[in-house]
Parts: structure tokens; sequence; C-alpha cells
């Protein structure tokens, strides 16, 4: 979506001004944005190279050196069993990230290709997927999580499949919701009063408008996603030993938290620091995104 | 307005019925019932026999519509858990719990909320604003367990102020509700925040400013009752969510309320309590939107009730 009056100012000819790149501008403006975006960068690299960051591989347990408190040979000290902590909560790390990245990938194929056709297609598509719309706003989705976590069992793609059963929904409302409201603009109207094909208007002209939104709302998918992870393993219908996840060393961490404190703090901090910059990461592609926020 | 309801009664009755089919047919779907006992093997002529004695041996439709018949009166079966009593007696016994934990939540995080949204937008762009964003940024994105872990660790294990958890004294209330109601009273206090910030830029208010009322009067008068109104459509929904979604809170703080049977019965594979459960979330849920719906045309006549909710 460029914009053509580039000429009018002819001060600065090279500059073209886009939306993405005025957005681009304002999100690194925004100091919280980008902390929360450092962080994040910082967690994604963490998450990928976890096998050289760790001090230790996950899994490995010395009995020895059990409920051990912070130290030099173990920084965030060690559990129950003696695994190391830091270790755990690097891989920790990476189970959040996959799967929060997971479950948007997954929304937002279905939500937004449903979404798209019920939007452009209209006819019994829409009136189908506006039922499954209806259906769900009334749906009590986080229990029925649990409740398929519960029949699936524990494992890191069943917690993506239990989250991402319910987080299709909004992606598809807000593209059905955006492209009807778009179908009947102008510029959608004059296009097809020219011979565009439906193709090419719905690419070159209904895109580019829809875009910006969602990319909010995966942004802010995220977080959710992590937050849904780290709680059903919390309530323990997650992700579960061997594997490392944020919110089962937290419930682990329980039983110890009268003595060896160390066992849940530093998890929860990790939880809540992955939270708050993707949220402060999404907020500031909305503040950047979103015209008609300029003033609140 | 009378079609407008009656066609918002059958979606919610299409809502109910999809979610009951959705989890019955699901819950049967899977191999593994709660008699498949691993440890100790029952002979098969018993175990038929307590498979007949819980209608397990019919077929799948036959089980739903006898299922929802029972239901429908108020029958929802004996929770394999606890076979003494019937799923009805098990949630009037431990629903309560919840319900008085919803109920301090509602109260805490509705008033403060309010409060607070509203000092922040009078103070707009001030300290206090800000300290209200960051608080309900923070409210918001943090997950309460989280909350919940770090307020035992300092009030209860370092300061030895309240106890950890149970349920029953009223010291046993403060910390499980100050820390349920972060979530609902940063939602609150946003919205109030920025629907007072609207109404306040609205023209009745400019007029009432030029033929110079005073900003107390404005506020009190004009101001919150505008800006208050578009908050039902977003409190009346977290009604049903804060009275059957407190399973971290009763998790963190060993609260024995609804969601922590919620979570046995999963373990279980208790099918007549995860049923009822998920059908009293429904219905909570349903009948909530649709009442917060109605009562926002009721009290702001603009609204009319023709769009969809998707808007």
């Amino acid at each position: 979506m460029s914009t053509p009056a580039v000429s009018a100012a002819p001060a600065r000819p090279a500059v073209r001004r886009t939306l993405w790149r005025d957005a681009t501008r304002s999100f690194s403006r925004n100091r919280l944005a980008m902390i929360g975006f450092a962080v994040v960068a910082l967690f994604v690299l963490v998450a990928i190279f976890a096998n050289f960051v760790a001090p230790q591989p996950y899994y490995r347990a010395k009995l020895s050196e059990n409920l051990q408190f912070p130290s030099i040979r173990h920084l965030l000290g060690t559990d129950a069993v003696g695994r190391d902590l830091l270790s755990r909560i690097i891989y920790g790390i990476r189970t959040s990230l996959f799967v929060g990245f997971s479950v948007q990938i997954v929304a937002f194929a279905i939500g937004v290709t449903l979404g798209a056709l019920a939007g452009l297609r209209g006819g019994w598509v829409d009136f189908v997927v506006t039922r499954i719309l209806e259906i769900m706003t009334a749906f009590p989705g986080f229990l029925f999580a649990i409740f398929l976590m519960g029949i699936l069992g524990n494992g890191v793609l069943n917690v993506i499949l239990a989250i991402s059963v319910t987080s299709w929904i909004d992606p598809c409302r807000l593209t059905r919701g955006q492209l009807i409201a778009l179908r009947e603009r102008e510029f959608v109207i004059a296009a097809h009063s020219y011979g565009s094909s439906d193709w090419r208007i719905a690419i070159r002209h209904l895109l580019p408008h829809a875009l910006p939104p969602l990319v909010i709302m995966l942004a802010l998918g995220i977080p959710n996603a992590i937050f849904a992870e780290a709680g059903l393993s919390f309530l323990g219908v997650g992700i579960n030993d061997p594997i490392p996840s944020l919110g089962k060393m937290v419930s682990d961490s329980m039983g110890y938290i009268s003595v060896y404190w160390y066992m849940g703090v530093f998890p929860t901090l990790t939880i809540a620091l992955a939270m708050l910059s993707f949220n402060y990461v999404g907020d500031g592609l909305r503040d950047a995104l979103d015209p008609t926020m300029y003033n609140r | 307005m009378g079609r407008y309801i009656l066609g918002r009664i059958a979606g919610l009755l299409f809502t109910f019925f999809m979610v009951s089919v959705m989890t019955f047919s699901l819950m049967h779907a899977v191999p593994g019932g709660p008699f498949d006992e691993n440890k100790q093997p029952l002979p098969p002529a018993a175990k038929a026999n307590i498979l007949r004695k819980y209608g397990l041996d019919r077929p799948i439709y036959e089980q739903y519509a006898r299922y929802m018949w029972a239901a429908l009166h108020f029958d929802f079966g004996i929770p394999f858990q606890s076979p003494t009593e019937t799923v009805t007696k098990l949630i009037a016994r431990v629903w309560p719990a919840t319900l008085q934990l919803a109920g301090l939540v509602i109260l805490l995080s509705y008033s403060l909320g309010m409060l607070f949204g509203i000092l922040a937008a009078i103070n707009q762009n001030t300290w206090i604003d800000r300290g209200v964003t960051t608080l309900a940024t923070l409210g918001f994105t943090v997950p309460n367990f989280v909350i919940g872990i770090w307020l035992i660790l300092i009030v209860s294990v370092r300061l030895h102020w309240l106890p950890t958890g149970g349920w029953g004294s009223p010291k046993q209330f403060i910390m499980p509700a100050l820390v349920y109601a972060q979530a609902p009273m940063a939602l609150v206090a946003r919205y109030t925040r920025v629907n007072m910030l609207e109404a306040m830029r609205a023209d009745y208010v400019r007029t009432a400013r030029a033929k110079g009322m005073s900003e107390r009067t404005i506020i009190l008068r004009h101001v919150l009752k505008n800006a208050l109104i578009p908050l039902i459509t977003v409190i009346g929904p977290q009604i049903p969510n804060i009275a059957t979604g407190s399973i971290f809170i009763e998790a963190v703080f060993r609260i024995p309320g609804l969601g922590r049977y919620f979570i046995s019965s999963t373990y279980n594979r208790d099918y007549p309590m995860i049923m009822a459960t998920m059908l009293l979330a429904a219905a909570l849920w349903g009948v909530t939107y649709l009442i917060s719906d109605i009562l926002y045309t009721v009290i702001d006549p603009r609204v009319r009730l023709t769009g969809r909710r998707d808007a």
C-alpha cells in the first residue's frame, strides 16, 4: 500500500513513506516496546541455542546435588532430584516459545482461511462459519482445553492442539469482519469496475488493508498461548517431565516453597518477564500500526 | 425486541447443544474408560455388570439422549470419583467455596477497578494515570498463579502474616481474593479509563463547561453516567468467567472448590462430573452474555437490537 503522492513532497523525494515504514519508525521510538522487543529477541536466541547456552542437559539429575541453593556451580540452584534449574529454565523457554509460536501458526492458518472464505465468498460458507463463531462466544475454552488434555494425555503436541482448538476463533472473526467491511469500500468497487479479477482484488487490495490488525492480533496471541501452556502444565495437565515446562516447574516448586524459595522464584520470574515483554511488543505494534489509536 | 431475544435464546440453546455433543462424543471416542483397571483387573462378568449399571454398554447416541433427558431434570448422574453422592450434590458441596471467592473478587475488582480508572482519567497524563496504567498492564499480563506464589513467598513464608492456603477463616480469604481480583480489576480499570476519556471529550461535556458548570458536577452528572454504560458489556461476561474459572487460584491456595474437582475429574475420567461442569459453564456464559446485551440496550437507548455482536 504505497502512497502515490510522494511527488507532492519534493523536499525528500528519496523516502517513500509506507504504512510499514512509518510503523517501524514509530515502533523504534516506543521505549517500552523496544525493551520488550530486546527481551523477546533474547528469549528467542536462548531458545534456539539452548544446547549451547544451558550449562547442563535439562534431564541430567544428580541426586547427590539435590535441593541446592543458588551457587557458582548451579547459578539458580537445583531441584528435588538434583537437576540444574538454570538449564531447566532455558529449555523451558524453548518449550514455551515453541508452543506459543506453533499455536499461533495453527490458529492463523485455520482462522484466516475460514475467515477469508466466509468474508469473500459469503453464502453458505459464511452461514456455517458465523454459526461456529456464535457458538464459540459462549464456549468455556480453557475448561475445554483442560478436558481435552485429560483425554489426549500430556505432551507438547497435545498442548498445542488443545490450545489451538479455541485460539483460531479470534483471527477468524477479525478476518471475516475486516473483509466484509472492506468489500464495500470505494477502492474495491472501483477495482471491480475496471475488471480486476477476484484474486487480484483479494491479494492487492483487501489483504494489505486487513493485514495490520491481524499482525497485532498475532503478536498479542503469542503471550496468550505461552500463558495457556504454562497454565495447563501448572495444573498438571500440560507438559510433563522430563520435558521442561516453566508452568510445571512452578507447580513442582510449591511443595518446597517454605524452605527452598528459589525453586519457585526463578520460573515465575521467567514467565512474568516473557508475558510482559511479548505484550509490550504487541502493544507497541498496535500503537504503531493502528492509526485510530493515535490520540489515546 | 421480542424477536431478537427469541433468536438469541435459540442461538444459546444451540450453543448449549453443541457443547454437550462435543464434550460427550469426545469423552466416549477415546479408548480407556473409568473402569479400565490396570492394577486390579476385574473379572469380565463384574465389569459388564458395572458397565450396565452406569449405562456404558449402550450405543453412544442412546447414552447421550438418556443423559440429556436426565440432565434436563437436574439429574447429572453419579460422579465416578465420589460414588456415594450425586453430581448435583457434589457440585452443591464444592461450588460454594468458588462462589464465595467469586463474590469477593467481583466486589473488590469492580469497585477498585472503577475507582482507579476514574482517578486515572481525571488525572490524565499525571503520575497517577501512569501508575494505574502500569498496574493495569501488570495485572493483565502477569499470570495470577505467578503473583499468588510471590505473595505466598513474601506474606506467608517470610512475614508469617497469613496462612499459605486452605479455605474457611477470613484470614484465608484475603490473598486468594486479592490475587484473583488482579486481572478483572485491571480490565475494569482500563475500560473505565478509556471510556471516561472518550466521554470527557464529548460535545455535551464541552457544553456543560461552556455554561459554567463545576468540574465536579460535570464528572458526576455527565461523564460518569455515559462512561460507565459500555462497561456492562465488558463486566457482564466476566462474571461467569470468575464464577467458574478460579482453577489456578484454587490450585495455588488449596481451595476445595469447583475448579479443583474439575481438574480431578479430568484425571479420573469422571464423565458425569466433566459433563455437568462444562454444561454449567456454557449455560452461565450464554445467559450472562444475553443478559448483559439486553441490559445494555435497556440502559442506553441509542443502541438498537439489530446487529450481531461481532461488529
